[in-house]
Formats: structure tokens, C-alpha cells, sequence
């Protein structure tokens, strides 16, 4: 039964060390979890423990002995009253094994191959037109988002809202107005100031496959939140071989709403669209915010729902029809044009309509893209659309830097760089903490006018 | 003794006792993890394992004496050292050990390592990475059980390294005013990685940290099955009675470094070897049977039952492919 200890490695990273001391002499009795010996590394001193029992039959390598490679021989075990085979007696000398020092990367080279993101991965455009809905009815932002709950709170017993003050109080931006008395506090549930925490709960409950959706007051408080939304929530799947699935929205207002300061006004797009695992929404119209809503709940994978405050009591034709829904990934294009394209999400869609209509007076006939989702982005519809005009403005209310728009402009790039007349210009909001003062929160955000400038430098 | 009979042992309540067979089966189940870590340990040395790895070995009551007192359904989540957590639950030793090597076999075919590892199957619901994460996660499964309207219950593992995250009190309150059924299990092995509980916390007795939301908290033996499971049943009647959560505080010890890559050194060898010594929790097992006269052959047999078990479940691991190229692409979203 003669069995080698080897040399452990006692890091990713050790290759050798030396063996500083032996604990056990030949011939001691040895059994699991015992200490044989101590080695040492330039960093730390380690015990090498035994894993089999038995007679600790010869020691191949001495007290002191430097440079010992991982895996090298260093002791013989034998069973009671065997003796150590022959061809075990001599070990190795430590020069001899430098090649059993653990293989860094065994990855096939297919696995390692795949450094950049292929540029193929854009699909065909959307040849099916959006789908006609019939009828439609003036409503609020507002009404659409609770129409969307309501609607699936009914069709689907599993899904429930918690949030603060959802329930009793009718919702902060009383988003969720009559749905207590409907569906009862089982369903919509008030929770304490608590993000963290109540985040943490809604996604062990969504683990197991329930489907909550979890209103933020507003999304700057899910940065409290952010460790579950990413790493519990999105990456679960995937760490766990496709078992553990997370049907979940994180929704609330998101971005600028007016003169609330620093900490209540950042648009969280970019953080969120960065992450795998994860989609990411952020509606403009009655109609988007209606028709997604009720696709990100009934979406399988965690859902980012990026709403906005001041957008919440504006009025748009929506579809009455009671299966009114939207798909996720598929950007809209609001008004054609042939001479830019402009691309915005929330309400900087409606900065971009202004902006047209002005461009559309003085002969500039824009396209603007609405892109509804941010994560997995409509890439198609924007190149289709680029194609056409040869140039590209993005328009965004958060940070410029790693934002949304350079992502769309690296995008187009990738696919559409030999269409390009101009180089894409990206507006966005200013690069500084959101002021307070009337007259800087005005300077710091993105008005039609920044557009319309940008747009004639480049036609 | 005669078999089926309660061995009345160091029970330390007035709860229900262990029988032959369950001392017997607490013997197997524990020698699994003790044998499996060390094996995983070996592995790990020869390379074969990369990245972290968190040995359980010392804690191996506490898993199987709380293990014992649930029934089929009930939940469990619990920190990045969950090698223990998983075998208890059932998960295979195969299973196991292959996700620990990064082989397409492991339960996440290899992409979620020792740390990241599920089973629908078994209702474990991880391994997790981040110190405290899985506390809030664990009430999360709580709601779900009373949502659905079951007497089901969950476990939240955690240790006293993690007992003073803000999300370990969030959760406290949170299942303390919904009246969740979650049992919340701090594994006290004195050590948050290398600093003791001395100098990280203020509140040592921790199974009174739930006192402020009215949570009912025992310290518990931990390396002490019959005690450990005693404990737990009294705290799952709790909480299929839906009087909400329960925290139990296991006392224990791990013999190992917090991970593979340390040396240990903020504490003398001497306090391990006595603890190895006095208190290890299967050589206490081993004695209950010997004394209520269980023949040594039969123990013997376990002990090779269970090597058996060990080392098909490495060579398993070592033999099996890794992931095929394609599944980097796999399981970051559901089709709709």
C-alpha cells in the first residue's frame, strides 16, 4: 500500500519551497489530519498534513532542504510491517521535478481564444414591424406602470411587490395607488428602511421562484442594494450550472427628477447595462413603460426597470388592449429622418424629439431611436439606421465617461464604421455631481439645444 | 444496548436524544466531511484544486446534527465554507469534489467552484461568496416557505466572521416582523479569518444578538451531535409553528486555516491540539458507540466505507473533463 506524500502546494501561486522540519521520524505511526512536517514559502510557514494513515516508512527529502518542488516525493507511507518498495526509496531530486509544479492554465485553446467581442454577434435587423396594437387611450406614466402591476398581480399569483411605503402609504410617487386594497398585504408588503436587506430577501424568495418586484424610492438607494442585484441576483445562474434562475425586477425612478441634489440624481444605466445576467430597461412612453413592465416581470432572468420621476405624470397614447405588451431588446424608432441619427433612452428621448422638430425647421430631418432596452442593446436598429444616415449623436442624462453612448458609438464603430461621414458625438450630462442651484441643475443636463449644435457640426 | 434504543449522552435539554442508529448514521456522515475535506486538502496541494478553498474539518457536528432534524423541502444557504453544508444536504461527494477540480461533472459544471455551488435537487441554495450575503438570501427562502403557505423551514448558515454585517441585524428585524421561519445558525469557530472574536466583535455572547427583535437565541455545544441536534429540533418545532426565526449559537472549532493559503499562526498549536485532542466532535461519537457496545469492526467498516466513497469521489474528479469551450456562453439568462 506504499503511498508518496508529495509536496503541497499551498497556494495558487507557490511553485516551491523548502522543507523546513520534519515532525514525524521514520517509523512513527502517522494517521489522518496529522502534522508531518512544516514547510516554508517566502511568504508563510505551512504544516503538511497526512491524508493516510500508516507507517511513516522513509523521509526522501532532508530537514532544510530548499527549492523543493510542488509535487516532489517527499515521504513514503507503508502499512504496518510493509517494507518501502524499491523503487520508491530515491527521491527525486528537486531540480528533476520542476516540471510537476501544478499547470497554471489547462484550458483548451478554444476557451482562451475568444478575447474580443465579436463584432458578428449583431443579428438581422428587426424586418418585423412593431406590432399594432389597435385602440389606444391617453394615460400617465404613472397609470401605465400600475396598470402593469395590476395586471400581472392578476395573471400570476406568484409575483408580489415590497418596497417602502408600496402598500399603506400608496406608493412614494404612488405608483402603486389601489394595489393594497386589491391584492392585500400578503401581496404588497411595506418594508422598513432597509435596502440591503430587504433586496437580499426578494432574491432569496426569487431563487426559489417566486417572482417579486422590488421598488427602490429611488434607484440611488439600491446602491445600498447593489452587492445582491449583482452578485446574488445575476450571477447566480451562471454559477450554478443553469439550476438557480432569479425572476425578479428591481424598478423605480432613476436619474435627474428636479432640484433634489447630488445624492438623489444619477441615471444608474451605465452601472447596471455593465453587468452580465442581468437586463436592463429604461422606458420613455406610457406605452414602454406599460408594455415592458409587464415583460420584465414576466421575464425568467433578474430585471433592472430604470423609470423616471418627472416622466411619471406625462401623458401618451397607450394601447388599451388588456395583453398589451412590449418585447425587451427591441429599440423603437420614433420619428425617421435621413440626415443623423439620434439615440436616447428615458426621458431624453423627448430632448431628442424637441430637438428634431427644431432640426426638421431648418432642413436637418433627424431619426431618433428610442432604445427601451438597455441591456441586451437593439445594436441592429441602430446600425440599420446609421447605415442610412452615415452619422450618429447619443444622447444620455448621466456621465459621459464609460457611458451609454460611448457604448453605442464603440458599437457602431464595430459595425458600422465604413457608413460613418463623422465621427459620433456623444451628449451627455455634465461630468460633476448633480448641483442644486436652478441655474447649474439646468447647465449640468442635456438640452435640445446641445443636440441641435452637435447635430450641425456634422452635417 | 439494544438497537433503536435513545442513548441518553450529553444531551444537554430535556429534547429527544439520538438512537443507535442515528449516533451510527451522525458517525458515517460526519467521517464523510472529516475524510472528504482532507482529501480535498491533498487535491488542493497537488494542484488539482485552484483558486480558494475552506476546509470544514472540526465543524462536522454542527452540519449533521442540525441536518438530522430537518425533513425534505426545508432550506439551506450558507457561506464560501459550505463542503460540509452540501454532503450534509446529500449532495453527492462526486458532485462535489468535480466542482472543486472545475470539471463539467461538478454541480456547476465547473463554474462555480468551491465557493459557488447549488442544488435544486437538495434544496441548497449555495455557497456564497460574499461574507453575510447569504443572511438576507436565507430569510428570502424563509418568506418563500410562508409564502406558499408550507410548514417548511431555512437554515442560514453563518459564522461569527460574518455576525456583524449590517445585513446579518437587517435581517434579523426583517424576520423578526414577518414571523419568518428561518433558523439562523452562527458557526462561532472563534475566528473571522485571522482575528479572533475578542477583537472583532463587542458583543461575545452572540446568540443574544437577536435579543433586540425578540429572537429566541441558545448557545449550543457544537462539537457535540447529540446536543447540536437537540438544539435544532427544539428550534425547527419554533418555527414550523410559525413563531418566527430562531438563532442558534454552534460553539466550534475549525482545525485548519480560514482558507488553504493560510499558515494560522494568530493562533498557538497548542490550543488546536487540544481542542483535536478533548473535544473533536467524531472522536466523541466514536466512544458514544464504543461504550454503548458497538463492536469496533463495525466502525471500521464505516471508515473504509466512507474511504471508498473519498477516493472514488478524487479519482471522479481528476478523471472527468473539464467544461466543454461552449459552456463559458451558457446560463447567463433564461429564454424568456
Amino acid at each position: 500500500m506504499a503511498i508518496e506524500v508529495l509536496m503541497p502546494a499551498l497556494s495558487p501561486t507557490m511553485t516551491e519551497g523548502t522543507l523546513a522540519r520534519w515532525l514525524k521520524k521514520e517509523g512513527d505511526a502517522v494517521s489522518s489530519g496529522d502534522v508531518l512536517a512544516e514547510i516554508e514559502t517566502d511568504k508563510a510557514t505551512m504544516e503538511v498534513e497526512a491524508v493516510d494513515e500508516g507507517i511513516l516508512g522513509r523521509t526522501l527529502v532532508a530537514e532544510g532542504t530548499q527549492g523543493v518542488a510542488v509535487n516532489t516525493p517527499i515521504a513514503i507511507l507503508v502499512a504496518e510491517g510493509e517494507d518501502v518498495p524499491e523503487n520508491l526509496q530515491q527521491a527525486q531530486s528537486s531540480s528533476s521535478a520542476e516540471t510537476s509544479a501544478p499547470e497554471e492554465n489547462t484550458a483548451p485553446e478554444a476557451a482562451v481564444a475568444k478575447k474580443t467581442v465579436a463584432p458578428a454577434s449583431v443579428s438581422l435587423p428587426n424586418a418585423e414591424p412593431e406590432k399594432d396594437w389597435g385602440e389606444t387611450a391617453e394615460i400617465t406614466v404613472r397609470e401605465a406602470l400600475n396598470q402593469a402591476m395590476a395586471a400581472e398581480l392578476r395573471r400570476d399569483p406568484d409575483v408580489f411587490l415590497l418596497g417602502e411605503e408600496v402598500a399603506q402609504y400608496q406608493g412614494a410617487y404612488k405608483i402603486s395607488q389601489g394595489l393594497l386594497a386589491e391584492f392585500g398585504e400578503k401581496r404588497i408588503i411595506d418594508m422598513p428602511i432597509t435596502e440591503h436587506g430587504f433586496t437580499g430577501m426578494a432574491v432569496g424568495a426569487a431563487l426559489t421562484g417566486l417572482k417579486p418586484i422590488v421598488e427602490f424610492m429611488t434607484m440611488n438607494f439600491s446602491m445600498q442594494a447593489i452587492d445582491h442585484i449583482i452578485n446574488s441576483a445575476a450571477k447566480t445562474l451562471y454559477m450554478s450550472g443553469g439550476q438557480m434562475g432569479c425572476p425578479i425586477v428591481f424598478r423605480g425612478p432613476n436619474g435627474a427628477a428636479a432640484r433634489v441634489g447630488a445624492q438623489h440624481s444619477q441615471c444608474y444605466g451605465s452601472w447596471y447595462a455593465h453587468v452580465p445576467g442581468l437586463k436592463v430597461i429604461a422606458p420613455w412612453s406610457a406605452a414602454d413603460a406599460k408594455g415592458l413592465l409587464r415583460a420584465a416581470i414576466r421575464d425568467p432572468n433578474p430585471v433592472v426597470f430604470l423609470e423616471n420621476e418627472i416622466l411619471y405624470g406625462r401623458k401618451f397614447e397607450c394601447p388599451t388592449d388588456e395583453d398589451f405588451i412590449l418585447p425587451i431588446g427591441k429599440a423603437k424608432i420614433e420619428r425617421v429622418g435621413t440626415d443623423v441619427t439620434i439615440v436616447a433612452f428615458s426621458i431624453m428621448v423627448g430632448t431628442a424629439l424637441q430637438a428634431a422638430e427644431q432640426l426638421a425647421e431648418q432642413g436637418i430631418q433627424a431619426e431618433v431611436i428610442n432604445l427601451r432596452t438597455l441591456r441586451p442593446l437593439d445594436t441592429a436598429t441602430i446600425v440599420e439606421s446609421v447605415k442610412k444616415t452615415s452619422r450618429l449623436v447619443t444622447v444620455e442624462e448621466g456621465w459621459p465617461f464609460a457611458g451609454i453612448g460611448a457604448e453605442v458609438a464603440m458599437q457602431i464603430i464595430e459595425h458600422a464604421f465604413d457608413w460613418l461621414d463623422a465621427p459620433p458625438v456623444r451628449i451627455a450630462g455634465e461630468d460633476v455631481p448633480m448641483p442644486f442651484a436652478a441655474n447649474l441643475e439646468k447647465l449640468a443636463l442635456p438640452q435640445p439645444q446641445h443636440i441641435i449644435d452637435a447635430v450641425k457640426g456634422l452635417v | 444496548m439494544e438497537a433503536g434504543k435513545t442513548i441518553a449522552q450529553k444531551t444537554g435539554g430535556n429534547g429527544p436524544s439520538l438512537t443507535r442508529e442515528q449516533f451510527t448514521q451522525a458517525f458515517h456522515d460526519m467521517l464523510l466531511i472529516r475524510r472528504f475535506e482532507e482529501k480535498a486538502g491533498q487535491l488542493y496541494g497537488m494542484g488539482l484544486i485552484g483558486g480558494f478553498c475552506h476546509l470544514y474539518i472540526g465543524q462536522e457536528a454542527v452540519v449533521v446534527g442540525i441536518q438530522m432534524a430537518l425533513k425534505d423541502g426545508d432550506k439551506i444557504i450558507t457561506s464560501y465554507r459550505d463542503h460540509g453544508q452540501m454532503l450534509a444536504a446529500g449532495m453527492t461527494a462526486r458532485g462535489v469534489m468535480a466542482e472543486l477540480t472545475g470539471r463539467a461533472t461538478g454541480y456547476s459544471h465547473g463554474k462555480g467552484g468551491s465557493m459557488h455551488m447549488f442544488s435544486r435537487e437538495k434544496n441548497f441554495y449555495g455557497g456564497h461568496g460574499i461574507v453575510g450575503a447569504q443572511v438576507a438570501l436565507g430569510i428570502g427562502l424563509a418568506f418563500a416557505n410562508k409564502y406558499r403557505g408550507t410548514d417548511e423551514v431555512s437554515i442560514a448558515y453563518f459564522g461569527d466572521g460574518a455576525a456583524n454585517q449590517g445585513q446579518v441585524y437587517e435581517s434579523f428585524n426583517l424576520a423578526a416582523l414577518h414571523k419568518l421561519p428561518c433558523i439562523f445558525v452562527i458557526e462561532n469557530n472563534l475566528y473571522g479569518m485571522g482575528t479572533s472574536i475578542e477583537r472583532a466583535s463587542a458583543s461575545h455572547e452572540l446568540w443574544r444578538n437577536g435579543e433586540p427583535w425578540g429572537i429566541p437565541g441558545r448557545r449550543v455545544d457544537g462539537m457535540d451531535i447529540a446536543t447540536v441536534h437537540e438544539a435544532a429540533v427544539e428550534a425547527v418545532a419554533h418555527c414550523r409553528a410559525g413563531k418566527g426565526p430562531y438563532l442558534l449559537e454552534m460553539m466550534t472549532y475549525r482545525y485548519r486555516g480560514h482558507s488553504m493559503s493560510d499558515p494560522a499562526k494568530y493562533r498557538k498549536r497548542e490550543e488546536v491540539d487540544t481542542v483535536r485532542k478533548t473535544r473533536d466532535p467524531i472522536d466523541h461519537v466514536r466512544q458514544i458507540l464504543l461504550d454503548a457496545g458497538v463492536e469496533d469492526a463495525t466502525l471500521r467498516s464505516i471508515e473504509n466505507d466512507v474511504k471508498a466513497v473519498v477516493n472514488d469521489c478524487a479519482e471522479f474528479a481528476q478523471t472527468s473533463p473539464e467544461p466543454d469551450p461552449a459552456e463559458l456562453y451558457t446560463d447567463v439568462l433564461l429564454e424568456a
